[in-house]
């Protein structure tokens, strides 16, 4: 099977991410060890070939720091959140599956917003349709309509976050008109 | 020079004995919705999000108390491989509970997946052995 291979350029953000691994697990960062790291990494994404992970060579920090932090204060209240629910309503608890078509159709995109869906409050992935990008959400503490409506805007609002940070030109030009509208 | 080192030391060990707490709460909270909570997906959430945050202060923590600042990179590295694991896990488990029909419809207000899964099986039925519900909804 002959898969499209990938230039160092976009293969370098594994390569890197791959000898900060190494490092961290011998806890050492003196050159020698970063550089035998480095061989290491460049041999094993020779040997052990996957589907390459397509960036969309655009990377904006300034957004990425705010969303970062507001992830990570997401995460806190999720936990409280589900806590509470534990604690409050245990088996009494109503939830929902909904539907939430995204905007982007990169695989990277859906499995990042994915992932960061999964880990704020009250809604967990059951179901990738990758055909049309829609993910299937399961929803804790949905009770009625609007619940439903205020968690696909939340779904909707964290992909935009996320074409902020590191989403194509393409798609953010399409945000910002949306958004302009 | 030496008090002041101890009041580091103080608010040091302060941090993060509170972090330990917190961290140890969180994880007792998912303890908690695991037994509480009706049906596979809701537990599903507590398995998932309480865990991470205990698991990050505790991380935390250690980090604090070692004083030493090549754990934090190892610390890092496992916090994030946790945020990297979790919702696919949970995914998983989610959408196999879901097919074989592990929760509680009724306690869905709404469900949209449903329809979709229905269409799915029809058109599996329909068209011979391969195709039909891969194309549609597969991952």
């Amino acid at each position: 099977m002959s898969r499209k291979r990938i230039s160092l350029r976009q293969e370098l953000p594994l390569l890197f991410w791959l000898v900060i691994v190494w490092g961290a697990l011998w806890q050492d960062f003196s050159p020698g060890n970063l550089l035998f790291g480095a061989l290491l990494a460049a041999a094993v994404a020779r040997l052990f070939y996957l589907p390459p992970v397509e960036l969309s060579g655009r990377f904006n920090v300034l957004r990425a720091v705010p969303f970062t932090v507001m992830f990570i204060g997401r995460v806190v209240a999720a936990s409280f959140q589900v806590f509470y629910l534990a604690v409050a309503q245990g088996p009494k608890v109503t939830n929902a599956v909904v539907a939430v078509p995204l905007r982007s159709h990169s695989d990277l995109m859906v499995t990042a917003t994915g992932h960061v869906i999964s880990l704020i409050p009250g809604s967990l992935v059951v179901e990738v349709d990758r055909s049309t990008s829609t993910l299937y959400i399961h929803g804790l503490n949905v009770r009625n309509a609007d619940d439903v409506l205020k968690l696909r805007k939340e779904v909707r609002d964290t992909e935009a976050g996320l074409i902020r940070v590191m989403g194509t030109k393409e798609e953010l030009a399409a945000l910002n008109q949306e958004a302009g509208a | 020079m030496n008090p002041d080192a101890s009041t580091v030391d103080t608010v040091i060990d302060a941090v993060s004995s509170v972090f330990m707490i917190v961290g140890a709460v969180m994880s007792l909270g998912a303890a908690i919705g695991l037994l509480r909570f009706p049906d596979l997906m809701s537990r599903m959430h507590s398995a998932t999000k309480p865990q991470v945050l205990g698991l990050f202060l505790l991380l935390a923590a250690v980090g604090l108390q070692l004083r030493t600042w090549w754990v934090w990179p190892v610390l890092a590295v496992a916090w994030i491989f946790q945020l990297l694991t979790v919702p696919v896990s949970a995914h998983m488990v989610g959408r196999a509970g879901y097919r074989t029909k592990h929760l509680h419809k009724e306690l869905l207000s709404t469900d949209e997946l449903e329809a979709v899964v229905l269409k799915a099986a029809e058109a599996a039925k329909d068209a011979e052995p391969d195709g039909g519900a891969s194309d549609t909804i597969d991952r």
